[in-house]
């Protein structure tokens, strides 16, 4: 960008910077209400600033709700999703990028084309199926049937290809065998991109909602967003400063978490360019 | 899969040496994904198809009614509404969403220094769908206490009533929708937008090209793969959208904010008409597969691949 570079400099960042303020305003207002008590809402609901300071929100929301097993719960299922998709999908990323089968390339095509159907368009046979295993109601409804992850198989298989042959070769030569090869050669040669998929199926498990909403309903069971829905309507209707601390309480550690990784969160979700879903 | 920017080459020696003829172990590698699929998706679409064909409370006997769940569903005026919401929706949010990220990208692939604009643009992205909803929730409320409508009467204008309206409620559900998916938008395109040669904006600056002209001449058709397959997924995941709505609205009290995905959800798990709700999450499959097919079409026309 050649021409009046200065100029052009500050008109872009000035705009950027505007749009910038748009994107934060709702995390900006969201953490000020949440210090606003009820009484301020009621009569000057434009003010920026909470006046007095309400911080006994934030231990009335904890109160309220027990987001301390919540957090637990969405964790951990999200850690167990994780670890199981990992390491089913680069088993099957491996078999598609360095075993020659018969069927291989139509299997591959068979595997994308599943993608294209909707979650939603299953889910009440889902509920079904997962009713028959004694699933409902328990957190393996949400731990094992977004494994199946054809996305993921793709985007390893992509990654597996870059490895240079001559190293599994050379391990061949040693005496290694297939699984051999694979957890000692492959896996840590796709780390790269193992730890973007990790990022992406982590995210996309731990902010899932419809899952948790369709299959659970025993309130020690719930996740983080689940929990959290419960503070839509039903509540006097002006505690706004509840319901956004409880909101922040949520939001806060996974902005945390995202802003100290932001580089390769950003980086993994451009490159997969799904975004989680 | 243009968006697929980061995944490294291929390398010329894949595919030979290592890649033995090994069914067995083939087999075994594809064994668990095989599996889960199988058992999480496969059957439950066949089980969907078989379910759109009876008629079923879940507990009695299911009667066979052939195609009757699909002709009841598509002369149901709920369900018509919500494909018309449905449409409504993904022809504000794809458009104005695309065009906004298109720009942003443009304007940070110009400065020095993008990447905290783009820690700033994300952060929406990272955010649970169901904090997304509250928040705005708060901002749009018709009531003394929503932010927005309270300034806007201080300026003397009367903000509609976003979230209760049926008339305004796809519109609110586009700007939260739009806020929430922008950020990774940008990033793809900002990805996209790299992998354009600096050379060729160069040699065409050179020639006394303006920016525009290099925006519309040279960054646009480069630019086109990552959108056109952008524009696909955002179809895609509109057609989908379902939690922001929930939490946001209630379509329950709202017809405005009534989806197919809504309309799936209400007929299974509110009135336990499982045929009918089959039918039509196998309709929503047919108009995503449809529309996809037209994109596909249309790209043709407008994307190129040569570089």
């Amino acid at each position: 960008m050649r021409s009046r570079p200065a100029a052009r400099q500050l008109a872009l960042h000035a705009s950027l910077a505007l749009g910038g303020l748009l994107m934060l305003f709702p995390f900006a207002w969201m953490l000020l209400t949440s210090f606003k008590g009820v009484h301020q809402m009621l009569n000057d609901p434009t003010a920026w600033l909470p006046s007095p300071w309400r911080p006994q929100n934030y231990p009335d929301a904890l109160a309220k709700m027990p987001f301390g097993l919540a957090y637990w719960n969405s964790l951990y299922i999200a850690a167990l999703n994780v670890a199981l998709t990992l390491l089913t999908s680069a088993m099957a990323a491996y078999a598609f990028a360095r075993i020659r089968f018969r069927g291989s390339g139509a299997l591959f095509v068979l595997f994308l084309a599943t993608q294209m159907v909707p979650t939603q368009v299953t889910i009440v046979p889902l509920y079904l199926v997962l009713a028959k295993f004694g699933w409902v109601d328990s957190h393996l409804a949400l731990i094992f049937p977004t494994v199946a992850n054809p996305f993921a198989v793709f985007l390893l298989r992509q990654f597996i290809r870059a490895v240079p042959i001559e190293l599994e070769e050379a391990a061949r030569t040693d005496g290694a065998g297939r699984w051999t090869i694979f957890w000692r050669i492959v896996l840590p040669n796709i780390r790269p991109g193992l730890g973007a998929l990790g990022i992406i199926v982590f995210l996309a498990s731990w902010n899932s909602y419809f899952f948790p909403l369709v299959f659970l309903n025993s309130p020690e069971l719930a996740t983080v967003p689940l929990l959290l829905s419960q503070f839509a309507g039903g509540h006097s209707a002006v505690d706004y400063g509840l319901i956004l601390s409880a909101s922040a309480i949520s939001v806060i550690p996974t902005l945390i978490a995202f802003l100290i990784g932001q580089k390769k969160i950003i980086n993994a979700m451009a490159a997969s360019g799904l975004g989680g879903r | 899969m243009a968006a697929i920017a980061k995944a490294p080459a291929r390398p010329a020696r894949a595919g030979r040496g290592v890649r033995t003829r090994d069914g067995w172990w083939a087999g075994l590698f594809l064994a668990p994904q095989v599996a889960f699929l199988l058992v999480f998706l496969v059957v439950p679409l066949g089980y969907a198809v078989y379910l759109s064909l009876v008629q079923w409370d879940g507990f009695g006997p299911k009667t066979f009614v052939g195609l009757g769940n699909f002709t009841a569903q598509l002369t149901d005026a709920d369900f018509l509404r919500a494909v018309w919401n449905t449409a409504k929706l993904a022809l504000i949010t794809v458009p104005v969403g695309l065009v906004l990220a298109v720009l942003i990208a443009a304007g940070l692939a110009g400065i020095k220094g993008s990447g905290f604009y783009r820690v700033l643009y994300f952060m929406p992205v990272v955010t649970s769908s169901v904090a997304v909803a509250l928040i705005w929730q708060v901002i749009l409320a018709d009531d003394d206490n929503g932010v927005l409508n309270s300034t806007l009467r201080r300026l003397g204008l009367d903000g509609p009533d976003w979230l209760g309206d049926p008339g305004w409620v796809i519109v609110a559900i586009a700007i939260v929708t739009i806020w929430s998916s922008l950020g990774l938008n940008v990033v793809i395109f900002l990805a996209g937008l790299q992998t354009i040669p600096p050379q060729i904006v160069e040699a065409a600056r050179i020639d006394g090209a303006s920016s525009a002209r290099i925006f519309r001449s040279i960054t646009l058709p480069m630019l086109s793969p990552t959108i056109f397959f952008s524009t696909v997924v955002a179809v895609i995941s509109s057609f989908q959208a379902f939690d922001q709505i929930y939490v946001l609205v209630n379509p329950a009290h709202n017809e405005g904010a009534r989806t197919i995905v809504y309309q799936v959800y209400k007929l299974g798990f509110k009135d336990f008409q499982f045929g009918m709700s089959s039918a039509a999450a196998l309709i929503l499959l047919v108009l995503t597969l449809l529309v996809t097919l037209v994109q596909f079409a249309a790209q043709k026309r407008f994307v190129h691949y040569d570089s």
